[in-house]
């Protein structure tokens, strides 16, 4: 568990950063809160929940950030059963499907949200670009807009009324090694290719280990899912039984829970390919070794977050939470996480906030000119590189389906249990 | 006199009270709470109280249950021979082979030096060692006596035996040793002179009276490795599963109840087990 907390007048420092800080915005944010001490809870994955971002915050709106990360299971709960515990709740879409019903998060209204417009079309309409297909699974826009202010329903158009405000998200595939492989990799099936066996890997998280294997299963053209997302009990057992007769015959090195698990598997070269998270990839190449997040022809398994308003929120801090949200979607916030490789929800106000070399290599797929910086300060690419997948329309556009919640979620559960005893 | 008596009876109460306080609050509250929560039902948000039987009729009939139970027990068969027969060679060699008593100690102290750091780091460092590019795969080929690294070695049952026999051997080690050392050396010298050699005296003699050691030793061996999950989970690449996994990954799933209803048979389990190692010594009578 994380937790950021910076309360006003603690030290010198922090008041004399503030009122500089209050004074250089004075004039370009229309409010400032430092005076009022406000403090907004958000409890949330940790996907999202970065330092920098919180003490960047204060310094802009003078809004104090509590950050509880939590995994997504205890947060689901939380949200679900603990409205009054949390501000602001960060947590992805298909959590969303699940609790949205509840009535515990109160719909935002989208005039009050400045860049709406500028919001990426995955988010709004479920297409990218007006040629885009719509994505299986519990797709952002399925479950973005409710009826009205008081909606606990879904509803398919854009109504003015939002369930949560896309924060972050990105497209996963597999992770290989090219000098182990040594030859292009341009299916999910291969996963399962003989070739590779005991030297696969799979992540043990049943909700996206699931996901990655119906990929693998149409992929391999043992059958086509009418909605990945959402499985019968005869798909769940069918996809699980491959990668059970799989996992008999030796396919996988082991599975992995943690990130830093899927690294070191990687990193030892005990596995060559396997399901893989892209900061993991990052961080095995931070070590020299050459490791590639594949783009594949079926396209990537997708998962995006969201800020939703608790219900109770109001007055001044609903104020103030609109005010973080504004501010979230106007560039700073966005630049800072795309130099992480993920995606911002108002891409273009980023433009501003990172260099050109940092623009064209993050969200063009330009090759860098220069050294690529994490926040963090570490070098993640030399010039030269471009990023695996290309530019964001060519990765964002390329989604097969979403990371999602299926009616049959417990009898999944169950036959994973199973698949990991077998 | 009848007074002081009473006044006795008291005060044996009172002198036993703070640690009967302790294990109600601590040990026997705790597991009541676990068997009634076992009982609830649980939805994808909450558990309600109730009294269901559902959470066992679930659990008695998944054919995961019993293959994890199996596996359970396989680890806690194979860990406690191995610490058995490396657990009494090493106290064997300390009782009666070392002569003097500043050795012993000294000796015994050094088998405890690893037991200083924590044992997930100590657990964690075999997976470099193991590795397919790990060292004991290159060493193998560069003797030449593989040609292939082994894949077996790690992520597999042999590395999760191996780890859990590093972990726990101590525990056979020290009360085997404590009771080695009680034995009144008189004895041997008196079998010596009745003709018996080596292995009868081991076997007729010293087995016998170590017994109170080694079943001591055999139930931390035996409850450790049977309520253990992080251990399975990592040696194994997460490929294999005993009890304490499917507990945690209910507990994951906020299915409390479920994870309640296999912590209960689990227990019951190992309270059977050690019932059943305790018809063959009785450890009171014999420390």
């Amino acid at each position: 568990m994380t937790r950021y907390t910076k309360r006003n007048g603690l030290s010198r420092r922090t008041l004399l950063k503030t009122g500089i800080a209050t004074a250089a915005t004075a004039l370009a944010a229309p409010m400032v809160w430092a005076q009022s001490n406000i403090v907004l809870r958000q409890a949330g994955t940790g996907v999202s929940a970065f330092n920098e971002i919180a003490a960047k915050a204060f310094d802009d709106l003078g809004i104090t950030l509590e950050m509880t990360a939590l995994d997504s299971d205890a947060v689901t709960q939380r949200v679900a059963t603990q409205p009054n515990s949390f501000d602001i709740a960060d947590i992805e879409y298909w959590i969303c499907k699940k609790v949205w019903p509840t009535g515990n998060l109160q719909a935002m209204d989208t005039s009050r949200i400045a860049n709406y417009d500028k919001i990426a079309g995955t988010f709004l309409s479920g297409k990218l670009t007006p040629e885009s297909n719509i994505a299986q699974g519990t797709a952002p826009h399925t479950v973005g807009f409710t009826s009205g202010a008081n909606g606990t329903d879904f509803v398919q158009e854009q109504s003015g009324w939002m369930t949560l405000i896309p924060t972050i998200y990105n497209a996963d595939t597999l992770g290989i090694r090219p000098d182990l492989i040594g030859r292009p990799i341009t299916n999910w099936s291969e996963l399962l290719n003989p070739e590779f066996k005991g030297k696969a890997s799979i992540l043990d998280i049943s909700s996206i280990g699931i996901m990655d294997m119906a990929m693998v299963v149409e992929s391999m053209g043992e059958y086509t899912y009418p909605d990945k997302g959402n499985m019968t009990r005869e798909e769940i057992d069918l996809t699980l039984a491959i990668f059970t007769e799989a996992k008999k015959n030796g396919q996988f090195r082991a599975f992995w829970k943690s990130f830093d698990e899927s690294v070191n598997l990687m990193a030892s070269g005990e596995v060559v390919i396997q399901s893989m998270w892209s900061p993991a990839i990052a961080a095995v190449r931070s070590q020299g070794i050459p490791c590639v997040y594949q783009p594949l022809e079926e396209g990537y398994r997708s998962w995006g977050g969201g800020m939703g308003l608790a219900a109770g929120l109001d007055g001044a801090k609903l104020d103030a939470a609109y005010e973080y949200i504004n501010w979230y979607l106007s560039g700073w916030a966005g630049g800072f996480l795309m130099r992480q490789g993920y995606y911002s929800a108002v891409p273009e106000t980023s433009k501003d906030f990172m260099s050109d070399d940092e623009w064209g290599f993050w969200f063009e797929g330009k090759a860098s000119q220069g050294d690529i910086v994490s926040p963090q300060g570490t070098i993640m690419e030399g010039a030269g590189a471009v990023r695996d997948g290309g530019s964001f329309y060519d990765r964002m556009g390329a989604v097969a389906c979403w990371n999602s919640v299926m009616d049959e979620n417990q009898y999944m559960v169950r036959k994973w249990n199973e698949f990991v005893a077998a | 006199m009848q007074k002081l008596r009473s006044q006795n009876g008291l005060m044996g109460w009172l002198m036993v009270s703070p640690l009967a306080v302790v294990l109600l609050i601590f040990l026997v509250l705790p597991i009541i709470m676990i068997a009634v929560v076992s009982f609830w039902r649980a939805t994808e948000f909450s558990i309600i109280p109730a009294f269901e039987l559902e959470n066992y009729t679930f659990l008695f009939s998944s054919p995961v249950t019993y293959t994890v139970f199996l596996n359970t027990f396989k680890y806690a068969l194979l860990t406690w021979m191995f610490t058995c027969v490396i657990g009494f060679t090493v106290a064997y060699y300390l009782a009666f082979h070392i002569r003097t008593l500043t050795w012993q100690v000294a000796l015994f102290l050094l088998c405890t030096i690893p037991f200083w750091t924590s044992n997930i780091i100590r657990m964690i460092s075999w997976i470099p060692f193991l590795g397919r590019n790990g060292i004991a795969n290159s060493t193998l080929i560069s003797w030449g006596v593989i040609d292939e690294p082994l894949d077996w070695l790690l992520f597999s049952d042999f590395s999760v035996v191996l780890a859990f026999v590093h972990l726990y051997t101590l525990f056979m080690v020290v009360p085997i040793f404590n009771t080695m050392m009680r034995i009144d050396k008189s004895l041997i010298e008196a079998a010596r002179d009745g003709g018996a050699n080596g292995a009868q005296i081991l076997w007729n003699v010293i087995i016998p009276l170590t017994k109170p050691g080694i079943m001591i030793g055999t139930i931390f061996v035996v409850t450790l490795v049977m309520g253990d999950f992080f251990t399975v989970r990592i040696m194994s690449g997460s490929q294999s599963a005993n009890v304490g996994r499917l507990i945690s990954n209910d507990i994951a799933l906020l299915q409390y109840p479920s994870a309640s209803a296999t912590a209960i048979v689990l227990l019951l389990t190992v309270l059977l087990v050690i019932g059943i190692l305790l018809r063959f010594v009785d450890i009171r009578k014999e420390l």
